[in-house]
C-alpha cells in the first residue's frame, strides 16, 4: 500500500498542494461577503480538510525503510543568494504536517459557532496554517523562515481581536517575544550562511559543511534559544500561559497544538542537525533548563485555578519532555521527542477545545465556580477525562508512548535528571485529576442545570482528536518507524545511537 | 505459536471485547450488556480452565510476543507467557470476576450505570489478564497502570458523591507513587539489561553482570510497585477509602485480584528478586510490619467493609512476608485461598449492606435469622481467614508460617502469629456483632435475604474457600507445592505440627476472645479500650498516617506550588515586564532629544567628534596623525 500511494502522490506536488490549499482558502474567503457565514465556514472546512486527507496520506505514502528527504521538489527561485524552492519530508516531517492538519481540521470545527467577524479570523487562522505547513516541509532555510513568520504574525491579530480577558496586553507580550525569538533565528541563519562560504541558503548543502567549533559554540545557543522561545523553554515561557488565556479557542488550539512544535522543530532540525558541536556542548546546560520546565511547569499548574492557565501550564511541563528529549542526544530520544511533539499536539488542542467548550456553556474558567458537570455533559467530560488520562501518561494512550521513549532515551545521557523528570509524571496525576475532580465530579450545581452536552460538530471536532490519541497509543509501531528513521542521521551526527 | 498460547490470548481478548461491545453498542439495554460481559467472562474462564489443565497434565513455559514499538535497538513488544503461574492467575481472576459479575446483576440492579459499570468490569478484567500474561517489564507497566485506571473509574463509579471522587483521585495518585519506583526500576534494569524481555532480564541479572549494589536499588524500586497496588506501608492508605466504589468492585478489585498483583509481580520477578538478599529481606519486613499494623487498625473499625480492606491489606502483607522470606508458593497458595475467602466476605458484606442500607456494623445485628445464606458463607470466610482446620485459609497460612520459622526470622514468625490471633479477633468482633445477638434499630428489622443471583455466587465461593486448601496439603504427591514453584526443586514440604497447634491455638483464641467480649458480656468492651489507652486511639484513627499525608500535601506541597506561582508571576514575568518598562522608559527619556533645534543637534555631533578623538587619542595616537596630528 505505501508502494501505491508513494507512486500516486509523487506525480503531484503533493507539498505545495497540501500548503497550498488553506491559502486558497483565504483568497475564496476574501471573496464571499461577510455575512455569509455559513460558506465561510465552509470554504474553511472544505479546504483545510482537503489538506487533513492529503497529510494522512502523506503519511502513509512515506517510506521508513528508506528515510530521508522524499516528495522533493526543488527549483532555483533567487540562485544568486542561494534562496530556492526547496521542499521535502522526512518522517518527522509528515507526522508534523499529519498534526498540522489535524489540528486544523479540529481547530476550524471548534470554531463553528463563532459569529464575530469570522471572515476575518478564518482568513487569519487559514493564513498561519499556510506558514505552519511550510515551515514543515521547507528545507532552504530562507523559505523556512518566510513560512515561519507567516505562522507567527497572524497570532498577535487573532489574539488581540478575538481574544478575552487582558488580551492586548497578552497579545503583545506573545508577539514581541516571538519577534524577539524571530531575531535570534534570523541572526543565527544568516550565520549559518555567511559561515558556510557555500552561499546557499539550501539545507542539504549545508549539512555537508563542519562548521568550526567556536561557530557552533556560538550560533547554537543563538538559534536554540530563538526556537525555543516558541516552544516554552524555561524561562522564557511566561508568553504562553498568558497567550493561550487570552486567545480564541482554536488560536489556543493551532498555538499549543503546532506553533509550540515548530519551535522544538526548528531546535532539532535546524540547531541541533546543522551544529551538532555546539549541541553537544550546550546540551547538558539546556537539558537542565527543560527539567526545570518540567517540574516547574507542573507544580506551576498545581496553583492554577484558570482552566487554561492549568492547561498552560502543563504544555509548559510537557514541552520539557520534548526538548530533554532533543538535548539527550540519541535517536531513542529524539523520537520519543518527535512523537511527544505530535501528542502533545494532539493532546493539548483537545484540551483547550474542550475548555472553550466548557467556557461557552458555564461562563466561567474558574475551577471552583465548577462541579458535577459530568451529570449533565457526560460526553465532554468523558473527552476530558481521556485527554487528562493522556496527559498524566497513561498506557493505551499516546502521551505514555511518547514520554516513556523520551525517558528510556534520556536516561542514556542524563540519568539523575531523567530520574527528576520522571518525578514530573506524580504531579502531573495529581493536578489533572484534581481539575478533572473539582470541575466534573460531585454535586451539580443549581443553575448549571440547563447545560447541554456536546452537539455534533463538537463531538466531530473532539472525535477526530481523539482517534488520533488513541490510535498512536495503542498501535504505535508504525509511527515510530517513521519517526525513528528521519532522526538517525541526526543522532548519527551526534555520535549517539 | 501453539494452542496453549492461542488459548491464552483469546481468554485475555474476551472481555475487551466485552467491553467494546457494551460501549458501542448495547449501553440502553442493561441486561444485554450485563449478559454480554458475563458471556465473555465466562468464555475467558473456560479458557483459563483449559489452560491450567493443560499446565497440570505437562508443566512448561510458554512464549510468544508481538511486536509493539520498535525504536531501533529498544524493542517493545506485547507478549504472552503461560506456565504455572500464570495459569493459577488466569483461573483466579476469571472466576472471581465471572462470580462477581453475576453478583452484581442483582446488586447494581436499578442503578443509572449499569452498562457501564458492566464495561468497566470487563475492561478491568482484560487489563488483570494483560497483567497475568505479561512476558516483559514494560507490557506488565503498561496493564498495570490500565488496571489501576479500572480502579480509578470504579471507585469514582458514583462520583456525583464527593468521598468517592476524592478516594478514586487518591487511589491514583498513591499508585503513581509507586508506579514512580516501579517505572524507574523497569528503566535502570532494562537500560542495562539490553530488554525488557522477563526471560533474557532474568538471565542477564543471574549472569551477574550487574553490580549487586545497584541491583537491590533496582529490585527495592520495582518494589515500590508492589508498595502500591498491594496496598503495603506507608502506601496503604488508598485502599480503605477505595471501599467507597460498589461493593462487588472492592471484592474483585480491591480484595482478591488486583491488589494482589504487586504479589503476582514479585512472584513473577521471583528469579530476580532472588538474587538481592538485601531486597528480599526489607520486602519481607515490610510485608510482616503491614500485616500486624493493618490487623491492628481492622480491630477497630466500625465500617464493615473498612475491617475487611483492612484486613486485606494486612493479608497481602502476609503474602509479601511470605515472598519475602522466600516461601515463594505459600505466597502465590495463600493468595489464591485469599482470593476466595476475601471475595466471599466482601460479597456478604454487599449482601449485608444490600439488605440494611449501611455500612456500620453498630446498626447491624442478628441478621442470621433474616439472611441465613449470608451469614452461614459468611461464617465459612471468617473461619476460613481465621485458619481454622480444615478450611482454605489453614493450609495457606501455616505454610507462610512455616517458610518464617524455617527462614531463621523468628521476629518475622512471631509477628505472623500475633497478626493471626488479630485476625481471628477482628472477623469474629465483625461476625458477631453484625449476625448474631439482638436486632438493632431500623436497619436490622428491615433486612432481607439478596435474591439468588447474589446468594449463589456466595455459596460457590464458600464452597472454594472450603476445597482450595487441599490443593496444597503437605506431603501428598499432586499437592500446589510439586508444581508451582521457583528454581530447580520442589520446595520439601512437610506438614509441621507445632506450628500447625500454635496457629490453631491462637486463632481459636482470637475467636473465643471475641465472643466472651461481643457475644457474652463477659468482658466489657469498654474495659477492653480503657485498658488499652493511647493505642486504641491509634489504632482507631489508623495511626494519623492520612493526617500527616494531608499535613504534607496541604502544608508543604501546597506552598511550594503557590511558591512556584509567585516566582512565576513577579520574578520571571517581572523581568520580561521590566523589559518592557525599560524599553518604554528609555523611549520616552530619548524622545527628549530629538527636540528639533539645529544647535542641539550641532552640539551633540561636536560633542560626538570630541569623543571620537580622545577615544582614538587614548587606545591609537598613531591615528591622530590622520587628524593632522603630529
Amino acid at each position: 500500500m505505501q508502494q501505491f500511494l508513494a507512486s500516486m502522490l509523487s506525480q503531484i506536488p503533493i507539498l505545495t498542494i497540501i500548503y497550498i490549499m488553506p491559502l486558497i482558502a483565504v483568497i475564496l474567503l476574501f471573496l464571499i461577503p461577510g455575512k455569509n457565514q455559513k460558506a465561510i465556514r465552509i470554504v474553511s472546512l472544505v479546504f483545510s480538510s482537503i489538506s487533513f486527507v492529503l497529510s494522512i496520506l502523506l503519511f502513509f505514502a512515506y517510506d521508513w525503510n528508506a528515510g530521508g528527504f522524499q516528495f522533493v521538489e526543488r527549483f532555483d527561485w533567487i540562485p544568486s543568494i542561494g534562496v530556492n524552492y526547496f521542499m521535502a519530508v522526512t518522517g518527522t516531517n509528515v507526522v508534523l504536517v499529519l498534526l498540522t492538519g489535524i489540528i486544523i481540521t479540529a481547530g476550524v470545527l471548534a470554531s463553528w459557532s463563532l459569529d464575530t467577524r469570522p471572515k476575518e479570523f478564518f482568513i487569519l487562522l487559514l493564513l498561519l496554517v499556510t506558514g505552519v505547513f511550510g515551515v514543515f516541509m521547507a528545507y532552504n532555510l530562507f523559505l523556512f523562515f518566510l513560512f515561519y513568520e507567516i505562522a507567527v504574525i497572524p497570532m498577535y491579530l487573532l489574539i488581540g481581536i478575538w481574544g478575552t480577558g487582558p488580551k492586548e496586553y497578552s497579545a503583545m507580550k506573545l508577539t514581541l517575544y516571538l519577534m524577539a525569538g524571530s531575531a535570534l533565528i534570523i541572526s543565527g541563519i544568516l550565520g549559518l550562511f555567511f559561515g558556510s562560504g557555500l552561499s546557499t541558503f539550501d539545507f542539504d548543502r549545508l549539512l555537508t559543511v563542519n562548521y568550526d567549533i567556536t561557530f557552533q559554540k556560538i550560533f547554537f545557543p543563538i538559534l536554540f534559544t530563538g526556537f525555543g522561545i516558541l516552544a516554552a523553554l524555561w524561562p522564557f515561557h511566561t508568553w504562553s500561559p498568558d497567550g493561550h488565556a487570552s486567545a480564541p479557542t482554536a488560536v489556543s488550539m493551532l498555538h499549543a497544538g503546532v506553533l509550540m512544535k515548530l519551535g522544538a522543530y526548528g531546535c532539532l532540525f535546524v540547531a541541533v542537525w546543522l551544529l551538532p558541536e555546539g549541541a553537544k556542548f550546550w546540551a547538558p546546560t539546556i537539558a537542565v533548563l527543560t527539567l526545570v520546565n518540567i517540574i516547574y511547569g507542573a507544580i506551576g499548574a498545581v496553583a492554577q485555578k484558570d482552566l487554561k492557565y492549568i492547561v498552560a501550564y502543563s504544555s509548559v511541563s510537557h514541552m520539557g519532555i520534548v526538548l530533554l528529549g532533543i538535548t539527550a542526544g540519541n535517536s531513542v530520544a529524539y523520537s520519543g521527542a518527535v512523537l511527544q511533539m505530535f501528542s502533545h499536539g494532539v493532546m493539548t488542542g483537545l484540551f483547550f477545545a474542550l475548555v472553550g467548550m466548557t467556557y461557552g456553556r458555564t461562563h466561567t474558567r474558574y475551577i471552583y465556580d465548577m462541579g458535577g458537570l459530568a451529570k449533565r455533559m457526560p460526553a465532554l467530560a468523558a473527552f476530558f477525562v481521556l485527554t487528562g488520562l493522556c496527559s498524566l501518561g497513561l498506557p493505551a494512550l499516546s502521551g505514555f508512548v511518547a514520554e516513556i521513549t523520551v525517558f528510556i532515551g534520556a536516561f542514556r545521557t542524563y540519568p539523575v535528571l531523567t530520574v527528576i523528570a520522571i518525578a514530573g509524571i506524580i504531579i502531573t496525576a495529581f493536578y489533572v485529576l484534581r481539575m478533572i475532580q473539582i470541575v466534573f465530579f460531585g454535586k451539580l450545581d443549581e443553575h448549571y442545570k440547563d447545560l447541554t452536552d456536546a452537539n455534533p460538530v463538537e463531538f466531530t471536532a473532539l472525535a477526530i482528536l481523539m482517534f488520533f490519541i488513541v490510535a498512536v497509543g495503542v498501535w504505535p509501531f508504525l509511527m515510530m518507524k517513521v519517526i525513528h528513521s528521519s532522526v538517525l542521521p541526526i543522532a548519527a551526527r551526534m555520535g549517539g545511537m | 505459536m501453539d494452542n496453549m498460547i492461542i488459548t491464552g490470548m483469546l481468554a485475555a481478548v474476551m472481555p475487551l471485547l466485552g467491553f467494546l461491545i457494551i460501549q458501542a453498542f448495547t449501553k440502553k439495554h442493561h441486561m444485554l450488556s450485563a449478559y454480554v460481559s458475563i458471556a465473555m467472562i465466562a468464555a475467558s474462564f473456560t479458557m483459563a480452565v483449559l489452560i491450567l489443565l493443560g499446565q497440570l497434565k505437562t508443566p512448561g513455559m510458554h512464549n510468544y510476543s508481538l511486536p509493539w514499538m520498535h525504536i531501533g535497538s529498544v524493542e517493545m513488544n506485547i507478549g504472552f507467557m503461560i506456565n504455572q503461574l500464570t495459569s493459577v492467575m488466569l483461573v483466579i481472576v476469571t472466576f472471581v470476576s465471572m462470580l462477581v459479575q453475576i453478583y452484581s446483576i442483582g446488586y447494581m440492579h436499578g442503578d443509572d450505570g449499569f452498562s457501564k459499570f458492566f464495561s468497566f468490569i470487563s475492561l478491568f478484567s482484560f487489563s488483570m489478564l494483560g497483567v497475568v500474561v505479561s512476558n516483559n517489564l514494560m507490557q506488565i507497566y503498561i496493564f498495570w497502570e490500565l488496571v489501576g485506571l479500572c480502579s480509578y473509574l470504579l471507585i469514582g463509579f458514583w462520583y456525583t458523591k464527593p468521598e468517592a471522587s476524592d478516594a478514586a483521585k487518591k487511589a491514583f495518585v498513591v499508585n503513581r507513587v509507586g508506579d514512580f519506583g516501579f517505572l524507574l526500576g523497569i528503566i535502570f534494569l532494562s537500560t542495562k539489561a539490553g530488554t525488557f524481555d522477563f526471560i533474557a532480564v532474568e538471565e542477564y541479572v543471574k549472569s551477574g553482570a550487574i553490580d549487586p549494589n545497584y541491583l537491590t536499588v533496582i529490585v527495592l524500586l520495582l518494589f515500590c510497585g508492589a508498595l502500591g497496588k498491594s496496598a503495603q506501608f506507608p502506601m496503604h492508605v488508598w485502599l480503605p477509602d477505595a471501599m467507597e466504589g460498589p461493593t462487588p468492585v472492592s471484592a474483585l478489585i480491591h480484595a482478591a485480584t488486583m491488589v494482589a498483583a504487586g504479589v503476582f509481580m514479585v512472584a513473577r520477578l521471583f528469579g530476580i528478586f532472588v538474587l538481592s538478599p538485601g531486597a528480599m529481606l526489607v520486602v519481607a519486613y515490610i510485608g510482616g510490619f503491614t500485616a500486624i499494623f493493618a490487623a491492628s487498625i481492622a480491630l477497630t473499625q466500625d465500617d464493615i467493609k473498612r475491617v475487611l480492606a483492612y484486613s486485606t491489606v494486612s493479608q497481602l502483607g502476609y503474602m509479601v512476608m511470605a515472598l519475602g522470606v522466600g516461601g515463594y508458593t505459600a505466597g502465590m497458595f495463600h493468595l489464591t485461598t485469599h482470593a476466595f475467602f476475601k471475595a466471599l466476605l466482601f460479597l456478604g458484606a454487599g449482601s449485608v449492606i444490600h439488605g440494611v442500607h449501611t455500612n456500620n456494623i453498630w446498626d447491624m445485628g442478628g441478621l442470621h435469622k433474616k439472611m441465613p445464606v449470608t451469614s452461614v458463607t459468611f461464617l465459612i470466610a471468617a473461619l476460613a481467614i481465621s485458619g481454622i482446620f480444615p478450611l482454605a485459609g489453614f493450609w495457606s497460612k501455616d505454610e507462610i508460617l512455616v517458610a518464617t520459622r524455617e527462614a531463621g526470622m523468628p521476629l518475622l514468625y512471631y509477628t505472623a502469629l500475633i497478626t493471626a490471633f488479630m485476625t481471628a479477633f477482628y472477623m469474629f468482633r465483625l461476625y458477631i456483632v453484625t449476625f448474631l445477638g439482638k436486632e438493632k434499630g431500623e436497619a436490622s428489622r428491615r433486612a432481607h435475604e439478596s435474591p439468588l443471583n447474589m446468594t449463589v455466587p456466595l455459596m460457590i465461593l464458600a464452597l472454594m474457600s472450603v476445597v482450595a486448601g487441599f490443593a496444597g496439603v503437605p506431603g501428598q504427591e499432586n499437592s500446589i507445592y510439586n508444581w508451582l514453584y521457583h528454581g530447580e526443586h520442589p520446595h520439601e514440604t512437610h506438614f509441621n505440627m507445632p506450628v500447625a497447634i500454635t496457629s490453631t491455638v491462637v486463632a481459636v483464641t482470637g475467636i473465643l476472645l471475641a465472643f466472651a467480649v461481643y457475644f457474652f458480656n463477659w468482658i466489657k468492651a469498654e474495659n477492653l479500650k480503657k485498658a488499652s489507652g493511647p493505642l486504641y486511639a491509634l489504632s482507631k484513627n489508623k495511626f494519623y498516617i492520612d493526617e500527616i499525608y494531608l499535613f504534607l500535601i496541604k502544608r508543604c506541597f501546597f506552598t511550594i506550588a503557590e511558591a512556584v506561582k509567585w516566582f512565576d508571576k513577579q520574578v520571571v514575568d517581572g523581568v520580561v515586564n521590566m523589559a518592557a518598562f525599560v524599553m518604554r522608559w528609555s523611549g520616552r527619556a530619548l524622545r527628549n532629544t530629538m527636540t528639533g533645534r539645529v544647535q542641539d543637534y550641532a552640539l551633540v555631533i561636536f560633542g560626538g567628534a570630541v569623543a571620537a578623538i580622545v577615544a582614538f587619542a587614548i587606545y591609537n595616537p598613531a591615528a591622530l596623525q590622520l587628524l593632522g596630528g603630529r
